[in-house]
């Protein structure tokens, strides 16, 4: 199409070859950008004058949020169980229905192709909503509180989870598999002991990595009402109370710190 | 004894160590199941799924198709716009953070510094920084472009450093070996090395920020979020139907899109 539009510079080589050179497309490119660039500060109404006159005030809060308010420190601690327990139990759960959801998904244990493409849009279908969106939908089903947060989380880990292990059980070689089909084993032992122990760890890791996703996510599900820390964040932030608001972010970011060292250990005892 | 058998005995044994963590795990487990309570889900909630499925299976088709600054469509178009404007915001925030937080170029204390901001700026949760920049630009989508912006430094530069510790160093000696200038060296050297991994990072992000952007919105941060949260308070269940559906061929496009580009840009 393009090519059509600017032909190609040609180039006749001293014996007589004639070389076409490809027109540049970093002009148009750059005037896509540039055109998409204008149209999106005209939809946004960005202006730079109302950043530079107006950051103070985001500095403002940020000063307001140093020191933390220590004392508030008892009342977090249901909340960010709360938050823990959600994220715990979401991604244990999800992780177990995922294992499923992959096997059904994947093209090489399962025969029926019917079968794969409808998990596997499941799988991805699942994945384009947003986690607070999920949420959201799961208060109204679900009532507010943790439970509401819990699906969420799970929704997304199942997705998340089972996406990556079918790529994983895809990719296996299939020869143990098909050698232990051939001296008689069904299809689910022959997953068992030939598959299974080889995506395992990985399986293991990914679950763990999500995990660590979960617990930064379960922070703010809160705010639709899902139960969790993000309840106390909204709230706070609504009567303008900033030295809470930093105490909250600074036990979310400790709790997350922690997590994430310990879920590193394991993973990197996994690979 | 067959050489199998002995094979099998002699490989390693960690049964205490997978117990205990087996243990541990379920512990965890059911202490964490004090959180579910299924008390709350009557026949309402019930009602209330189905006929949100019912919405989906017939969405507003006036709401998804009509091009008023309320339909589904300027949504969509207007959370793009904020995601894509919070990508580049972010993308060219990044890249001085990068270099300075790169330790094979930068002093260590320079680079361990710039690390801890960014971690720093990691730790607070999207929505925080919504609500912070409303106060700034008021209510709308310009708040959602800061905070995307803000939130993807993050990402970005963390991708960013790694490509740049990976710099092939030979490259630059040998240029220098051949004379030639600074400016020539980066120009010829560094950016050709660092472009592609950069904008395959960048795009990756966006596809990202697609999600973020469409859930600022629940903040009063512009796009899709605030119509659909304003449809679910009121039981518009069509309207639920038509913005979700919305939302999920947006994102699929995007994402089918961001990858094709990448797997491009990987193949040269």
């Amino acid at each position: 199409m393009f090519d059509k539009w600017f032909p190609p510079k040609k180039m006749v080589l001293p014996n007589g070859k004639i070389v076409l050179e490809k027109r540049s497309r970093l002009p148009l490119t750059l005037l896509t950008l540039a055109a998409v660039t204008a149209l999106s500060v005209n939809l946004t109404g960005f202006s730079l004058h109302v950043l530079f006159t107006r950051i103070r005030q985001f500095f403002i809060i940020l000063g307001e949020m140093i020191p933390p308010k220590w004392s508030y420190t008892p009342q977090l601690w249901g909340a960010l169980l709360d938050t823990l327990q959600m994220s715990v139990l979401g991604s244990m759960i999800g992780a177990l229905l995922a294992l499923p959801f992959a096997l059904l998904a994947s093209f090489n244990v399962i025969r029926n192709k019917a079968v794969v493409t409808i998990f596997k849009v499941m799988l991805s279908l699942l994945r384009t909503l947003p986690t607070l969106v999920t949420a959201l939908i799961a208060t109204f089903v679900f009532g507010l509180g943790p439970t509401a947060g819990l699906v969420a989380i799970l929704l997304f880990t199942l997705s998340y989870v089972g996406k990556l292990l079918y790529e994983q059980i895809e990719n296996v070689d299939m020869g143990s598999f098909e050698a232990m089909e051939s001296i008689g084993m069904t299809r689910v032992q022959a997953f068992r002991y030939a598959i299974f122990p080889e995506v395992l760890p990985r399986y293991l890791s990914t679950t763990l990595f999500c995990f660590e996703g979960n617990v930064r996510y379960a922070a703010i599900l809160g705010y639709v009402g899902a139960g969790g820390i993000g309840l106390l964040i909204n709230e706070n932030l609504g009567w303008r109370d900033y030295p809470r608001v930093g105490m909250i972010i600074l036990s979310l970011g400790v709790t997350v710190y922690v997590i994430e060292t310990i879920s590193e250990h394991f993973r990197k005892k996994l690979n | 004894m067959t050489t199998i058998e002995k094979q099998l005995l002699a490989s390693p044994r960690n049964h205490r160590y997978v117990l205990t963590v087996a243990a541990i795990v379920l512990i965890l487990l059911a202490w964490s199941l004090s959180a579910v309570s299924f008390k709350d889900v009557n026949q309402n909630g019930l009602a209330i799924a189905l006929n949100i499925l019912k919405g989906i299976v017939h969405p507003d088709l006036d709401l998804l198709f009509s091009v008023s600054k309320q339909s589904v469509l300027y949504l969509l178009v207007q959370t793009t716009a904020i995601a894509f404007l919070g990508t580049l915001v972010g993308a060219v925030l990044s890249v001085p953070l990068a270099f300075l937080a790169a330790s094979n170029i930068m002093p260590k204390p320079i680079a361990w510094l710039t690390r801890m901001l960014l971690i720093m700026i990691r730790t607070i949760p999207a929505l925080v920084y919504g609500l912070m920049f409303i106060r700034v630009s008021g209510p709308g989508p310009f708040a959602g472009v800061l905070t995307i912006g803000l939130t993807s430094i993050g990402m970005l530069s963390k991708l960013y450093v790694d490509a740049i510790e990976e710099l092939d160093k030979k490259v630059l000696e040998s240029m220098t070996s051949i004379g030639c200038t600074t400016f020539e060296k980066i120009r010829y050297g560094i950016i050709p090395q660092l472009f592609s991994l950069f904008l395959s990072v960048t795009i990756y992000r966006f596809d990202m920020n697609m999600r973020e952007a469409s859930i600022l919105g629940l903040v009063g941060a512009g796009g899709i979020g605030a119509p659909l949260i304003f449809a679910m308070n009121s039981y518009k269940w069509n309207q639920v139907g038509s913005i979700l559906i919305g939302l999920v061929i947006l994102i699929l496009l995007i994402e089918w899109f961001s990858n094709k580009l990448r797997s491009k840009l990987v193949q040269g």
